[in-house]
């Protein structure tokens, strides 16, 4: 692995890309690893495509620019899949997370050969548990399966903390959220 | 013991203020300063802080108040950005010329227009004649430990002079980053019970604040005031290193990365010079003799550290985020070329203007510039002096 983990988040206005690039940093942090998190600032509106990024080191960071050559590719939204460009600078051993409930080869056939592809219907696990359409949570969960850049247990436990603070009193939202990062962690496939 | 925190630099920013605790604060909000003024208002409402905040109506009312709570005796501190800055113009040379000590972070943000809400210098550039110290913060680490110091700065007896806190917009003001906060009573140490020494609400010993000054001693005034910016150097390498006691981290006019031995080098301020660094870790591990001179200190221009660490090399680009639009490069440029032209062999300077309105600057990008200056050592041609960099010409 090389010495800075670089990520790259896409997603639509409202999937929370941004939140779940602060989640990890957040989290990746309290695990003692430098980090960055930081999404791009445009137009953002509702439905319209937009990027996050994250670092994480063992070392110091230094680089202050966005990352054009990830070596993780999360996708919140397979609808951006052929739109916007998602592979674009992609490590050539880098992986590629998608939100579908399309199997790896079937986004593999659409995709070309790209890095490792993985697949998780984060989209209907957060519908089953929190009861709405938002993936990022899931998407997180299933992050850390694929690249086992941070302790499960430890990162749920973190996340609880963090949506403590951001939903206070609404202890079913946490629980779904967790239940999500969970089951994602489960379910996501590979080839 | 000092805690590690995942902040962003606003976050950063606004804690540093926390833990300043000033007399008054009069900000408006503007992106990608807003979060600072909006966290810093809730610890007013949560009791956490005893300032006296002030919501005004605009930038220039927001300087005006701290300049008149400054000149009444209070510790006072704002935070603007951009066009923000621009609306204060006027006042900000007020606030220097009556030596009145006030911080002010300014969050790096490119003027109008077109409109722009990202990073670029040509704010606090515009600004750099003003009489304002100005410090610029490569992160938020930075950006915190210089807000601190800045109190110490500005209200040293010997200075009283306003101080700006720059950090890059967006790049380091939204960005989370690991950093090591100090414990609130080390913070009240540090800075120290504030005493004015003139205050207008002394009324045993009355002051004027202001009054016309014409061709009889306006020009005292005028010298004194450039008198305090020349000492004032001293004044912050002193503040650093009881800072480096405090923290561990050590701080200087400008920070030399590499240099010693390096034949071609950037100079740069702000979050580039991170990712320059990054470069040169790059370049030296293939044996290439690159190195970078970050500038933190901008105003009063660290002329000697800067003639010091530039002398011997061959080549040096000067990087500029803002245009001056004097066809002759950018401020910094212009600044650094007249410093080392001093030395007997001065080095190629060239002006490199790049990230204006925010326009990313990656590893590629610098890696290509340590390139050129690399070609021009060998072909001894040293082409173009002003070049843009990362800017679609055709």
């Amino acid at each position: 692995m090389p010495k800075v983990i670089e990520i790259r988040w896409h997603g639509r206005g409202g999937q929370g890309a941004k939140t779940a690039a602060e989640l990890l940093a957040e989290a990746a942090g309290a695990a003692d690893k430098y980090i960055q998190g930081f999404p791009e600032y445009g137009p953002e509106r509702m439905g319209a495509p937009v990027v996050a990024f994250n670092r994480i080191s063992d070392e110091p960071i230094k680089l202050h620019c966005h990352v054009t050559n990830p070596d993780v590719v999360l996708v919140l939204d397979s609808t951006l899949v052929g739109k916007i460009g998602v592979t674009d600078g992609l490590r050539e051993d880098g992986i590629l997370l998608i939100n579908t409930n399309k199997s790896p080869q079937d986004m593999r056939n659409l995709l070309g050969s790209i890095g490792k592809v993985f697949t998780v219907d984060a989209t209907g696990i957060a519908l089953e548990t929190i009861g709405r359409a938002i993936p990022n949570t899931p998407m997180l969960g299933a992050f850390i399966r694929v690249t086992s850049l941070l302790d499960l247990n430890f990162f749920i436990a973190h996340t609880k903390e963090e949506l403590k603070k951001k939903f206070k009193g609404k202890g079913q939202i946490i629980e779904g959220n967790l239940e999500a990062i969970k089951r994602a962690y489960q379910e996501v496939e590979g080839e | 013991m000092p805690k590690k925190v995942i902040m962003k630099g606003n976050e950063a920013v606004a804690l540093a203020m926390r833990q300043i605790n000033p007399n008054v604060v009069a900000a408006y909000p503007i992106t990608p300063q807003t979060e600072i003024v909006q966290i810093f208002s809730s610890f007013v409402s949560d009791e956490l802080v005893d300032t006296e905040f002030v919501t005004v109506e605009s930038e220039h009312s927001a300087m005006s108040a701290s300049i008149g709570a400054s000149a009444a005796g209070a510790r006072a501190m704002t935070a603007t950005s951009a066009n923000g800055l621009a609306f204060m113009w006027e006042v900000i040379y007020i606030a220097a010329s009556l030596r009145l000590p006030i911080v002010m972070a300014v969050v790096n943000r490119a003027l109008s227009g077109p409109i722009n809400i990202h990073c670029d210098h040509s704010d606090s550039m515009g600004a750099r004649d003003s009489g304002w110290i100005q410090i610029y913060s490569e992160n938020a680490q930075e950006a915190y430990d210089n807000m601190i110091q800045g109190i110490r700065i500005a209200e040293h007896e010997d200075l009283k002079l306003p101080v700006m806190v720059t950090m890059d917009g967006f790049i380091i003001s939204h960005a989370m980053e690991n950093l090591m906060v100090l414990e609130d009573d080390k913070v009240e140490d540090f800075i120290g019970e504030y005493k004015p020494q003139y205050p207008l609400l002394d009324i045993e010993n009355p002051v004027t604040y202001g009054p016309l000054d014409l061709y009889d001693f306006y020009f005292e005034h005028k010298r004194q005031q450039a008198e305090a910016m020349r000492i004032a150097g001293r004044i912050i390498k002193n503040v650093a290193d009881d800072y480096e006691k405090l923290s561990g981290r050590s701080y200087g006019l400008v920070e030399p990365y590499y240099l010693e031995d390096a034949k071609v080098a950037l100079v740069v301020l702000g979050s580039t010079a991170g990712t320059a660094k990054a470069c040169v870790d790059e370049l030296r591990l293939e044996g290439k003799k690159v190195g970078l001179l970050k500038i933190r200190v901008f105003r009063p221009f660290p002329y000697d550290e800067i003639i010091e660490a530039l002398k011997g090399l061959k080549v040096v680009a000067i990087m500029d985020r803002s245009d001056s639009f004097s066809s002759f490069g950018g401020p910094v440029f212009n600044e650094v070329r007249s410093a080392i032209l001093s030395l007997e062999r001065p080095p190629i300077t060239l002006s490199y203007i790049y990230g204006l309105g925010g326009r990313d600057v990656n590893l590629k990008d610098i890696l290509g510039l340590y390139h050129d200056l690399e070609e021009i050592v060998f072909s001894g041609e040293p082409g173009e002096v002003l070049r843009y960099l990362g800017v679609r010409e055709s």
